[in-house]
């Protein structure tokens, strides 16, 4: 089934190229090309107006990569986390990541970082995001795992607990929050990817890479854990080491995310078990598949949140929870009849 | 000033020689050369309302969802809520001018419209019921009707001057408070430092939750020992918990002195709140209920 990665890769160019083409302010295909032409230096392809030019290449452009960018690493993180804990139940969401990174990038922002300047507030962004989410992964790890080995059980229960404490602190502070504050809380919480701008991107953008790239180097220590930790070990697997990278490598990816657009759920959850699904467990192709899925389905559903109720627009973690939430219940039921969990354990 | 007269005869044909070259929309272009009305998306209802209020609605392609008064703004196109914009959607109306309450954003959507050429006015959203002149000024002088701006903003001034004064002559007041939202048995009130206390202020009320700053959820203990002589109520909300009669049987709020001889005023939020050009009606409808002991029939 290698075939699937290549389909997924036409999957992204085409959704890429109709979310360019498709949004409140219509821009004929035409006028596209002639925008394009013109920014590489082209004169004469053709005519177009101002207001559409910016539409395409600030507003429109940026969301579209932006989405390519979070959609992978959520991907990523979540087929990295799903081998490591040998269960596919191991999205960033569930197990707590996602909110502690929100929750430590939402302290960083009412400390004052919307004060800091030019590229020094996004960066400080991303780093509170990226302890946030270090700091639970970690939590959650050590406390299910013990002696190499992770309980499902465990892991899930931490993960409620981390996301019932974020939660409260959460509450806490809208408690004492006003209006402005509060429509904070919503980008935090729902996620969103408009509003951002080449140079948010170009601060974010290598710290996703720098935790997406290396995530596709563990395919082969990955696919050996699958059969247990001591058997990887006797296959001459740097177990711990490849531990300490799975769970830094999410950290970095969702801290990331999270700084850029907001807690996105669903994403990291059901593009691994998509990919397992059609493909197989061998993570050589769950990695880079779950990445490309993930671009896929967060371009297309930002492409919804903004058209839907345009001139306004849907929160995007609406839209993903709104696909995402019945997928995942048909997936639990369809297992249940088969009398197991799907996914990385059962392959 | 008569040597710089020829110039316009002799660049009307230029232009509309260039206009008919650059595109099939020629006839358009020249008349949007001729009558320069600009589109206009106002963000924020107290915003939206003073547009009305200056008589220039005609001018409005699209508001913000806090824009809910007059009801003739519910029909316009809904950008969104004003704090959470999308850069896209306020360019599909095609806007030159956007009217934005301080707030307005995120500021880096506003930068995308502002690189789109769209001319990005921003006006400060002070909370106290005086901001409601500057409010309507600056909203005139963006709106190329400053002479209308300078008339409804001396009528306000002078209404608030009217309250201000009455005030002097009457002293301590009754002690009122304003309920905008209730969960469960909790009720959503305003302490210090918000619009609502200011506006209550205004009027020669006493706040009676004053223990804190901001709006914040009131257990119904608190609402019994904060034992208010008037409820100022949000209208809808009223009328969802089902009127007065709906408020008595609350075993909290039926216990304050308030409900118990009926005083309680209903206020279009928006209008209470706002701080644009009815801040003062309504400010001096709501003093003549607070000050009246009886309930009106």
């Amino acid at each position: 089934m290698k075939a699937v990665l290549p389909v997924l890769g036409a999957a992204l160019v085409a959704v890429c190229l109709v979310s360019l083409g498709t949004g409140a302010v219509p821009i004929p295909p035409g006028r596209i090309v002639a925008i394009l032409a013109d920014r590489i230096g082209l004169d004469g392809v053709g005519a177009f107006e101002p207001y559409e030019a910016v539409t395409l290449t600030l507003v429109r452009a940026p969301r579209v990569v932006l989405g390519v960018l979070v959609g992978a690493a959520l991907g990523v993180a979540g087929a990295a986390l799903q081998g490591l804990f040998r269960n596919p139940l191991a999205d960033p969401g569930l197990i707590g990541v996602s909110s502690g990174a929100a929750l430590a990038a939402l302290g960083v922002t009412l400390a004052g970082a919307g004060t800091l300047v030019g590229l020094a507030g996004p960066a400080a962004l991303a780093l509170g995001a990226f302890a946030g989410g270090l700091a639970a992964v970690v939590v959650v790890y050590r406390i299910a795992t013990v002696d190499g080995e992770t309980s499902m059980a465990t892991m899930l229960l931490a993960g409620i607990a981390v996301n019932a404490v974020a939660a409260a602190a959460t509450g806490l502070f809208v408690f004492g929050s006003d209006d402005q504050e509060l429509r904070d809380f919503l980008f935090w919480t729902l996620g969103g990817l408009g509003g951002v701008t080449w140079p948010s991107i170009a601060a974010g953008a290598p710290l996703l890479l720098l935790g997406v790239v290396p995530a596709f180097f563990l395919a082969r220590p990955l696919n050996a854990l699958l059969l247990g930790s001591a058997e990887a070990r006797h296959l001459g697997v740097d177990v711990d080491g490849v531990k300490r990278a799975v769970v830094t490598i999410s950290a970095v990816t969702v801290g990331t995310a999270v700084a850029l657009a907001g807690i996105i759920g669903f994403v990291g959850l059901v593009t691994p078990h998509v990919v397992r699904m059609v493909a197989g467990p061998d993570h050589r192709i769950v990695l880079p598949g779950a990445a490309l899925l993930g671009a896929v389905l967060l371009v297309a559903a930002d492409l919804a949140s903004r058209t839907v109720v345009a001139p306004a627009e849907l929160p995007v973690g609406v839209v993903t929870a709104l696909v995402g939430g019945p997928f995942f219940l048909w997936l639990v039921v369809r297992d249940r009849r088969r009398g197991r969990l799907a996914g990385a354990s059962s392959s | 000033m008569q040597p710089s007269l020829p110039r316009p005869q002799l660049l009307t044909p230029w232009i509309a020689v260039c206009a008919a070259l650059a595109a099939p929309g020629a006839v358009g272009a020249l008349v949007a050369q001729e009558a320069p009305e600009p589109r206009v998306v106002a963000l924020g209802g107290s915003i939206t309302e003073t547009v009305f209020a200056l008589g220039a609605e005609g001018l409005l392609v699209g508001v913000d969802q806090s824009s809910v008064f007059p009801e003739a703004a519910r029909a316009l196109p809904d950008v969104g809520y004003f704090r959470t914009l999308g850069a896209e959607g306020v360019l599909s109306l095609r806007p030159d001018l956007v009217l934005a309450l301080e707030g307005s954003g995120p500021p880096a959507v506003l930068d995308q419209l502002r690189s789109a050429g769209v001319d990005v006015v921003t006006v400060p959203a002070d909370e106290h019921p005086r901001a409601a002149i500057d409010k309507v000024r600056r909203v005139a002088a963006a709106l190329g009707r400053a002479a209308e701006g300078e008339e409804l903003a001396a009528r306000i001034a002078v209404d608030l001057d009217r309250l201000a004064a009455r005030d002097a002559e009457v002293g301590g007041g009754p002690r009122a408070l304003f309920v905008w939202g209730r969960g469960g048995a909790t009720l959503q009130v305003s302490g210090r430092g918000t619009a609502a206390d200011a506006m209550l202020r205004l009027v020669g009320a006493v706040n009676a939750v004053d223990g804190f700053e901001g709006y914040k959820p009131l257990t119904p203990e608190a609402v019994v020992a904060a034992r208010p002589d008037v409820l100022v109520v949000d209208a809808e909300l009223l009328e969802r918990l089902g009127g007065v009669e709906g408020l008595a049987a609350d075993p909290a709020l039926g216990a304050t002195p308030a409900v118990r001889n009926g005083r309680v005023v209903p206020v279009e939020i928006l209008g209470f709140i706002g701080f644009g050009p009815r801040t003062a009606e309504t400010a001096l409808r709501l003093r003549s209920a607070l000050h009246d002991p009886r309930p009106s029939p």
